[in-house]
């Protein structure tokens, strides 16, 4: 772990990987220090923001860095079912690439198991990560200048699913009709760091 | 009710923004010159986190349905309510179908509106603020937009004017290195305190982005996974000019970072006028 000052008020915290990441932001979360104002996890970084009215950078630090080694469970959020019709755009493309039917596409996807690593992008895109292997594939060369939301999508090793409408370069496998993103709701987000998630085929 | 009736190059609905929800790929949006939106809110006896208008390059010219007390901030321009010429930083008394007019600012780049009582759009996710990178919060404010008037509880102030120092032509922005400065070659930092940058035409409330002297990376070709950002870090892209991040910032970036504008003085970066000079200075640690 190497930790960098960003700011007077935050650290960025380099870990390993997104497992690290996910285990200290589970970790932070639920200890939820009295000088804790935000932590916005990326994929091998945690950004932990404090009050400086409270602590210091020094003692942010060190308190972050005596965490690192704790056992934490990454999964203490309710899992997220995400209903699919797949009829998207790229699903034929897609099982062509990665040279397998569509039906064995879809059949990965509903299988894998995945977890919301961060967001970005978007208000509530979260990135998911558990993408079967054989589903990685690189960024459509040519983004497409509108996606509907509601767009299940892959790109990488993340899957994801399109918040609002928007430009994006993932390859589409289908949609769902499940708002992943309200405004009006508390949280507005459903797809937010830690929280477990998997796909259902809807005909 | 206030009814926009030009609203100048741009107008906007701001207030200090939604904090906290960066996780959730919101960035924290709100007004680009926080201390000049709190400094109009108390003027006109407002909690200074009431929503009021930022307006870019002046030109605003607004109707009143209703008698109010309002107030303008931030980069100076001449202020008419009818025919009559009044003053900036200073309570403003409107009457019921009163034309207020903004020129354009002599120096700096945006100017608050704040009326007593605030601006009472109804607010996204806790906050009335226009976020142009997300999409969320009002829309700009275009001709024929009707804003309502929030009502205040609070005492009137007691002040008639608040004196404000003139912005430097070329202001000095102190930048405190990290999170990314061990990316750069061992002169960069020097580079990016040395001689002025210039304030790029392309600039907007996302970042200001600076042409002078280049910033190299040790391993030009080593990538960056995404990362959180924080307002006022200097980005870097591979062509080594930095963009210093103001309100509506992406929240999570692909360039490294090679130092943060200290927070004191942000509000200098938000008046950046495009063809501007500026310099970094190094901040005590």
């Amino acid at each position: 772990m190497q930790v960098h000052r960003c700011g007077r008020d935050a650290a960025l915290v380099e870990l390993s990987g997104l497992d690290e990441v996910l285990g200290l932001h589970a970790a932070l979360r639920a200890e939820e220090p009295s000088w804790l104002v935000e932590l916005v996890p990326a994929a091998t970084t945690l950004l932990v923001r404090f009050d400086r009215a409270l602590t210091t950078m020094d003692r942010a630090i060190e308190h972050v860095a005596a965490l690192e080694h704790s056992t934490v469970d990454g999964h203490d959020l309710g899992e997220v079912v995400i209903p699919v019709r797949y009829d998207g755009e790229d699903l034929a493309a897609v099982a062509s690439r990665a040279g397998m039917t569509e039906a064995e596409v879809v059949e990965r996807h509903t299988r894998a198991r995945y977890t919301v690593a961060f967001c970005g992008f978007a208000p509530g895109f979260g990135y998911l990560t558990g993408l079967d292997r054989e589903l990685w594939l690189p960024r459509r060369e040519t983004p497409r200048t509108r996606v509907p939301a509601g767009s299940i999508a892959l790109a990488d090793q993340y899957a994801g699913v399109y918040p609002r409408s928007s430009p994006g370069g993932w390859h589409i496998l289908g949609s769902t009709h499940l708002a992943v993103w309200d405004v009006d709701r508390d949280p507005p987000a459903l797809l937010v760091p830690g929280t477990p998630v998997r796909f259902e085929v809807v005909r | 009710m206030i009814t926009i009736v030009d609203p100048g190059p741009q107008a906007l609905v701001q207030d200090m923004g939604r904090p906290g929800l960066a996780k959730l790929g919101v960035g924290c949006s709100g007004a680009a010159d926080r201390r000049s939106l709190a400094l109009a809110n108390r003027l006109v006896g407002n909690p200074e986190t009431l929503a009021g208008v930022e307006i870019t390059f002046g030109g605003l010219v607004a109707r009143f349905a209703e008698p109010a007390l309002v107030a303008v901030t931030g980069a100076p321009c001449s202020v008419k309510v009818g025919a009559r010429a009044t003053d900036m930083y200073s309570p403003i008394h409107v009457r019921a179908g009163d034309e207020l007019r903004l020129g354009r600012p002599s120096a700096g780049l945006r100017s608050y509106l704040a009326v007593r009582g605030g601006v009472d759009v109804p607010p996204v996710l806790g906050s009335r603020a226009t976020d142009l990178l997300s999409g969320l919060g009002p829309e700009p404010l275009a001709a024929g937009a009707v804003l309502p008037i929030g009502v205040s509880t609070e005492d009137y102030p007691g002040v008639d004017l608040a004196p404000q120092a003139p912005y430097p032509a070329e202001p000095e922005l102190r930048v405190l290195p990290g999170p990314r400065a061990n990316w750069f070659t061992d002169d960069a930092l020097q580079a990016l305190c040395g001689d002025a940058y210039e304030v790029s035409p392309s600039s907007n409330r996302i970042g200001v982005r600076l042409s002078g002297p280049v910033l190299r990376r040790r391993e030009p070709d080593r990538e960056l996974p995404p990362e959180a950002m924080v307002l006022g870090a200097l980005q870097v892209p591979p062509s080594g000019q930095p963009i210093l991040f103001l309100a509506d910032h992406p929240v999570t970036g692909g360039y490294p970072v090679i130092g943060v504008v200290e927070p004191q003085d942000l509000h200098l970066a938000a008046q950046l006028r495009p063809g501007q000079r500026i310099r970094f200075r190094a901040a005590a640690p």
